[in-house]
């Protein structure tokens, strides 16, 4: 053991550290959290919440055409916003888990076809209001309205029937979904009163902090909910979001104590802010992923081993190390990864391979000419890059990749899901029903790689009813291999969640989820001054 | 003549900034896009100015991306100059509804946001360096314009180029043997800051997706790849930061000589 | 009428017809842009229903016409509408972040020009000599450095090294005016440098320009200072391309600083358009083209203007 490592066990001894600032500095250090969780594990400390002050978090990811209406959240700003003024039935838990929010008990009949929420007493809106069963009813309703543009439609189409019955909301699917408590935490179903259909974005709901000023892509100040039911959450008595998409003005204003939390740290940076004492990097390894997609209807891509080709051309190492700065992990062309319950760790790591790409290539009787790969700087962070390091090792194998650099202006409406090979990322669904229902089904609006193939389709829908879990990870593992092998993916990483927090706020809790602790971070961190 | 030493300093460093752009593949010591170190190294003696984002060396990138950066810059300039000059001192000379037509078509180009111009141009036709150059000349020459136009409008009222006209000299005499000598001045110092303008100018469109294409980078464009690493002293963002002030301060040397040769071959002129 | 109002009612009048134009120009340019706003809004999840639903409820499946002609008539009687995006208040938004932009422009400029020019006139007296050769080394470093790295430079030096000043400058309602300046400082302090090379260059030619004529040198052999020698003779001479460039960079202040607004979240006018382009927010995207045209036709009515009164030659033409 280190002398700095000493140092660290005994300040966390005294109480002069965190425990999450232990387990921050130590993996500074290169220990793991696991052990650094049990070094600490004899050593006794406290951690108690502290209350008051003003939390505020700078995060990447705002406009000012952003909306409070949560159907319509897409990116981290409206996203942390949400989570922090509404609510969802269930949160996904840590540990694969649900766990209850605004329903206290979640039960279903044996076939997994009936769902049963028992909604929360004495839950209050900021306005005054009581949380109903019929206003849960309501929201879903008015997600599953096409005119809501929501983005959860995909999650809410599959219900058939819903009833409110005194505390109780009741929902029938139209076929067995083993999974649909964790749909319930999409972060889109926020309740509100009267489901929203007055005023969608009027930012009303039951979370911990309600909406003092919204000025979109700017900032918005929340205060304290008075009577909120859980005393487990929301300790700071204001908290802010700053829209701050500038990399380097954001890490800038963390170190200048101007903000407590902020999102995507640059994983190359990581390295040179170890140096500061007051700024903790927290990592979480997510289900997001960075990804190249070629359309399986379209020239030359319809052709398997050409797709094989590129799968093998491309340096997934070399990519998570230089794209990532090593905070992240290699894909395996599948959309998949260890975030995921139930994922096969058994699957072969795919690998580059010039002389086994060189041979597809070769099988595959592309007549030589271009092959032109479609990218923005906006695809995902580090795109461009990214498409120059495949490019690099495709023509080591002799491949003729040759990227082609598009706007960002219109890039997701022009290029993604038309062009036949582009750059595009996936944020990941908390199961993996959710994921390849999403984008793998043959009908899915975004099936992207418009892989079609009507077995993947039969076992995906049969998984989703599959309650008997050794099943099922055989299914999903058969699906994890089709894709793998005869789809349109091409995964080179999965990146980690890579965030930053003052020393001075407590309560961190890592969430692979989603971006600050999963929305949470300003409802469950405080400030011990 | 003598040249003095700034201005040698400047056709110096230009010319060896034009020539190791012109003769790239010979010197650049890597390919431009090959990933041939680690990321952000600093320099070395593998790596005389250190390596980028994804490992290419910067000395490479900096000398092929020379080529593309003076080009573009120079013949945009270039060709904002000679038509916003010309019209400026042709509204100025003319006056009447050619100088309101002028002027107030001016006035709309510049008053549309450039942004809204850029996007639109460059989503509507094909992107290439042609295309590139000309948007750029074009977005241009209207600033040129309205300073060619309120430098001549002074001289045109002048008593020379009044004695000219009733010479009954033609337009085309009286813009270029007249006007031209005596505005040339201001114009040859707007040159050389217009063709830092164009430089930086370049890498914003790149930053839209609108600029050169990679692995081609401009140099503005390098900076831009490496910027996260900028206030962290990493050479990667420096380097081509410094070239683009190495290369603006060099040509405006140039320009200043130029300049103050022009002023002294005036003397004996106009007034 | 004197000419001089003739002249500044005629412009006002060919300015308001101009701002027409631009309407037109902008509104046309932006359906020229592929995609549309549902498409933009909809991004990644834009379903075939999702988009026709929502065209249907933003009213784009009207004519362009039509959306054009109705956009006017609201527009003329004062009614800039509600964003397309997020349903809110354009006017009300546009107010506030107008006045933001002023507000930064004003303080930047009002310390670049008169600098701008003090330097010029210094570096045009002392022409050729170290002065000289000092103030131009140092201007054209600092405007041929990328706005972005000139922004990270003084965020560096001023909230690192020297902590003095916040990175992130956003104002909102509440802050009184010493914190509103506390938060612009940085961004002003780029803005500068980024402008004051161009005008002090123009100056510094422009009086070089006429120090060569004839009357100069009648001034210098009455046994005027140089100082009051272009005080008093040369600036006069010099006025019309200076305000030119002036004007340019003023009107730069006001509508060309989206990359500083960026990198110090600065809540203006130029992210405000920049955001909304990217969406095909037509409505929000007009009123703000308007507001930075009208910016640059006033400007140059007075730039125009100054250059006839400065130029007694213009001031009473034959």
């Amino acid at each position: 053991m280190s002398g700095e490592l000493n140092h660290l066990l005994s300040l966390a001894s005294a109480g002069k550290l965190s425990r999450r600032e232990f387990v921050g500095r130590a993996g500074a250090l290169g220990v793991s959290s696991a052990l650094a969780g049990t070094m600490l594990s004899t050593a006794a400390f406290s951690d108690t919440p502290v209350k008051g002050g003003v939390l505020r978090a700078g995060v990447q990811g705002g406009q000012s055409t952003d909306s409070l209406d949560p159907a319509l959240a897409a990116s981290d700003v409206p996203f942390l916003i949400n989570s922090t003024w509404g609510e969802t039935l269930v949160d996904a838990g840590l540990k694969g888990q649900v766990e209850m929010r605004v329903a206290e008990e979640v039960s279903s009949n044996k076939d997994a076809t009936q769902w049963m929420f028992k909604i929360r007493k004495g839950v209050e809106y900021h306005n005054g209001a009581t949380l109903t069963a019929d206003d849960v009813v309501a929201t879903l309703k008015r997600h599953t309205d096409e005119k809501a543009q929501s983005g959860a439609l995909g999650i809410v189409k599959g219900i058939k029937e819903m009833k409110a019955e005194g505390d109780m909301v009741t929902l029938t699917l139209e076929a067995a979904n083993a999974d649909l408590p964790f749909l319930m935490a999409d972060y889109h179903l926020m309740i509100q009163p009267g489901g929203g259909m007055d005023n969608a974005a009027a930012g009303i709901g039951s979370g911990p902090y309600k909406i003092t000023e919204n000025e979109p892509g700017v900032r918005t100040a929340f205060e304290k909910h008075a009577n909120y039911w859980d005393a487990n959450r929301g300790f700071a008595d204001q908290v802010e979001v700053l829209s701050i998409n500038d990399n380097t003005a954001r890490t800038a204003a963390i170190q200048a104590g101007q903000i407590h939390l902020m999102n995507r740290i640059d994983p190359k940076i990581v390295e040179l802010l170890n140096g500061n004492t007051d700024v903790v990097i927290e990592r979480a390894a997510g289900p997001g992923h960075y990804v190249f997609i070629m359309e399986c209807t379209k020239a030359p891509f319809e052709n398997n081993d050409l797709r094989m080709e590129l799968k093998l051309a491309i340096n997934r190492q070399e990519m998570v190390d230089k794209i990532l700065g090593g905070m992240g992990s290699r894909g395996n062309d599948f959309p998949i990864n260890a975030a995921y319950p139930l994922f096969d760790d058994s699957i072969p790591q795919r690998e580059y391979d010039a002389a086994a790409a060189a041979a597809a290539y070769k099988k595959s009787g592309h007549d030589g000419s271009p092959i032109l790969l479609q990218v923005a700087p906006g695809a995902f962070p580090g795109a461009v890059e990214a498409a120059q390091l495949f490019q690099a090792s495709a023509n080591a194998a002799g491949i003729p990749l040759q990227v082609k650099l598009e706007p960002d202006d219109g890039y997701w409406s022009n290029v993604w899901n038309v062009a036949p090979f582009c750059a595009s990322y996936w944020g990941g669904r908390p199961v993996q029903d959710q994921m390849y229902s999403t984008a793998y089904l043959s009908t899915a609006d975004w099936n992207d790689t418009k892989m079609i193939d009507p077995h993947f389709d039969q076992v995906l829908i049969a998984a989703r009813g599959e309650l008997d879990q050794t099943k099922r990870k055989a299914m999903y593992s058969e699906l994890a291999n089709i894709v793998r092998d005869t789809g349109g993916l091409i995964c080179p990483m999965f990146n980690d969640w890579v965030e930053g927090r003052r020393k001075e706020v407590g309560g961190w809790v890592a969430n692979p989820a989603g971006t600050l602790m999963d929305g949470k971070a300003l409802s469950m961190c405080w400030l011990s001054a | 003549m003598r040249i003095p030493v700034s201005a040698l300093i400047g056709i110096t460093m230009t010319s060896v900034f034009v020539l190791s752009a012109v003769f790239a593949p010979w010197i650049a010591p890597y390919p431009i896009d090959a990933a041939v170190g680690g990321v952000w190294e600093g320099p070395s003696s593998r790596f005389w100015l250190g390596t980028d984002t994804i490992g290419r060396d910067i000395l490479s990138r900096l000398i092929y991306g020379g080529s593309v950066t003076i080009f573009v810059a120079l013949v945009s300039s270039l060709l904002s100059f000679s038509m916003g000059a010309f019209f400026g001192f042709l509204a100025a000379t003319r006056g009447g509804w050619v100088d309101t037509g002028l002027s107030r078509l001016v006035d709309l180009m510049m008053a549309v946001p450039s942004l809204i111009v850029a996007l639109v141009v460059l989503s509507v036709l094909p992107l290439n360096l042609t295309v590139l150059i000309l948007v750029m000349g074009v977005l241009d020459s209207t600033r040129v314009f309205r300073l060619s136009r309120a430098v001549a409008v002074d001289i045109a009222v002048m008593d020379y180029v009044e004695a000219a006209k009733l010479r009954g000299e033609r337009q085309g005499w009286i813009i270029f043997r007249e006007i031209l000598p005596n505005a040339l001045t201001p114009l040859v110092a707007e040159f050389g800051l217009r063709f830092i303008f164009a430089v930086l100018f370049i890498s914003t469109l790149s930053f839209l997706g609108l600029g050169i294409q990679p692995p081609l980078s401009d140099w503005g464009g390098m900076v831009r790849e490496n910027k996260d690493g900028l206030v962290y002293g990493k050479a990667a963002a420096m380097m081509p930061a410094l070239a683009i002030a190495v290369l603006a301060i060099s040509v405006n040397l140039v320009a200043d000589w130029i300049l103050s040769r022009t002023s002294s071959l005036k003397g004996g002129r106009g007034g | 009428m004197h000419p001089l109002i003739k002249l500044v009612v005629q412009r006002l009048a060919l300015g308001l017809i101009l701002l027409l134009a631009v309407s037109v120009v902008i509104f046309l340019g932006v359906e020229m842009l592929p995609g549309d706003t549902a498409q933009a809004i909809l991004g990644q999840s834009a379903t075939p229903e999702a988009l026709a639903n929502m065209r249907e409820s933003l009213g784009l499946n009207q004519p362009a016409v039509t959306r054009y002609l109705t956009w006017l008539g609201h527009a003329l009687q004062g009614d800039l509408g509600v964003a397309l995006t997020n349903k809110k208040d354009i006017a009300h938004a546009i107010g506030q972040r107008l006045g933001n932009t002023l507000f930064l422009a004003a303080c930047a400029g009002m310390i670049a020009v008169p600098l701008a020019i003090g330097l010029g006139l210094t570096a045009a007296r002392y022409a050729g000599r170290w002065p000289d050769k000092l103030i131009s080394g140092i201007t054209l470093a600092t405007i041929s450095l990328p706005e972005f790295v000139a922004a990270y430079f003084v965020i560096y030096l001023l909230t690192q090294v020297f902590p003095v000043f916040q990175p992130v400058s956003m104002v909102f309602p509440g802050m009184s005016f010493i914190e509103r300046l506390h938060a612009v400082a940085l961004p002003v302090i780029v803005l500068v440098m980024v402008v004051l090379a161009h005008m002090m260059r123009m100056t510094r030619a422009a009086i070089l320009n006429v120090m060569q004529s004839a009357y100069i040198e009648t001034a210098e052999l009455k046994g005027l200072s140089p100082m009051q020698v272009i005080w008093r003779h040369a600036l006069p001479n010099a006025v019309a391309p200076i305000i030119s460039v002036v004007v340019i960079n003023l009107a730069y202040l006001v509508v060309g600083v989206v990359v500083v607004e960026v990198v110090f979240s600065y809540n203006a006018l130029g992210q405000y358009l920049v955001d909304h382009v990217a969406k095909r927010d037509l409505p929000v995207v007009q009123a703000v083209g308007i507001i930075f045209a009208a910016v640059y036709i006033g400007l140059n009515i007075l730039a125009d203007l100054i250059g006839v009164i400065a130029n007694p030659r213009l001031r009473h033409p034959k």
